[in-house]
């Protein structure tokens, strides 16, 4: 039980990490005669503009067979993956803790022979 | 670190197949003796190869302004080994690869190479440095899993270095450029993903601790338990 704040403290860091970027970084100004810039986009994408400036010539020799059609099916299929990643875990921990919990149960019971045998687990 | 299909020249695209090919071959054969010799901990299994399912699946952004995403793949590493990563990290790769057009078939070996090699290996190597110098276990799993993120994504720094050295400065010049993009971003999601390891680990050892006991990493929790 004394666990609790520690994860609560841990899930809190995470959640700053995440989100103080997006305080963080102040999007430039986006000068006349270009393109706003973008911020937040993806690190690959800025890896694959990097090798454009130092090799112009190098041509990508193979592309992707499939490709998602817009971003949201994009994100459609990111969400997917993330759900049965969660979906796993979750369904494990939940086994899990009914599992301990039953063994407690069990030991309690199994500590104290001379209770009644099954009335008492219903409080 | 996902290099993007067809962004490796051909000769690098297979050395680094070839590389990774006999991790793979050998975390298959892992897998396979685990499952035959430990049926109970398959469940287990799962839920390393769905830590690194979500994580990878999230983008997260950073201060350097651009997004990324944690790998997950420390946390498998320390419960059964860094050698079954190798075919787990693949599937996820070659899911997001095949479905997402993020990452790619021929930049597959690279990208298994850093994600499923490297940051498992790492996050083993420092987990053990950091029992033998007598760290928590927390801390322990905390920098194993942040240093095997980041390693990943130096490891994919090295390698688009080595493919693009820079037209004057050579790859050390190139490296620092990679290094800038995929590192620096990193260094905040690897904090993120090593506080959710143990977020997770706790989960473990408190309801899972007599599987765990069952796993190598069963002494430390013992002593811990103490």
């Amino acid at each position: 039980m004394k666990k609790r704040p520690v994860n609560l403290l841990l899930i809190l860091g995470v959640v700053l990490l995440s989100a103080l970027p997006l305080w963080l970084v102040q999007k430039p100004e986006a000068t006349p005669g270009s393109e706003a810039a973008e911020i937040f986009t993806g690190a690959d994408d800025k890896a694959k503009n990097m090798i454009g400036s130092i090799n112009p010539d190098y041509k990508p020799w193979f592309s992707p067979i499939i490709e998602p059609a817009s971003n949201e099916i994009a994100s459609l299929l990111f969400a997917l993956q993330a759900a049965i990643g969660a979906g796993v875990i979750g369904y494990y921990l939940g086994v899990s803790v009914t599992r301990e919990k039953f063994r407690r149960e069990a030991e309690k019971n199994a500590a104290t022979p001379t209770a009644p045998e099954n009335e008492r687990s219903a409080d | 670190m996902h290099i993007m299909e067809g962004y490796l020249p051909v000769e690098h695209a297979l050395g680094w197949t070839a590389a990774s090919a006999p991790f793979v071959a050998y975390g298959i054969h892992a897998v396979r003796k685990r499952f035959r010799d430990n049926p109970e901990q398959r469940m287990l299994l799962g839920v390393a190869a769905a830590f690194t399912f979500i994580l990878s699946a999230l983008k997260l952004p950073s201060v350097t302004g651009s997004c990324s995403h944690p790998t997950g793949t420390g946390l498998g590493a320390l419960l059964f080994g860094p050698a079954v990563m190798a075919p787990i990290g693949l599937v996820v790769l070659l899911f997001q690869a095949l479905l997402l057009a993020h990452g790619g078939l021929t930049t597959l070996g690279a990208n298994v190479f850093s994600m499923a090699i490297v940051g498992p290996f790492v996050a083993a190597g420092i987990f053990r440095v950091a029992r033998g110098l007598r760290l928590s276990l927390a801390l322990s799993v905390f920098l194993a899993a942040c240093l095997s993120d980041l390693a990943t994504y130096v490891t994919t720094s090295v390698q688009l270095a080595w493919a693009f050295p820079d037209a004057t400065g050579g790859f050390a010049v190139s490296l620092a450029k990679f290094a800038g993009i995929f590192a620096i971003t990193q260094i905040p999601l690897a904090i993120s993903e090593g506080l959710l390891t143990v977020l997770v680990f706790n989960a473990l050892a408190r309801f899972n601790a007599q599987e765990l006991r069952s796993l190598k990493l069963s002494t430390d929790l013992e002593v811990r338990a103490q």
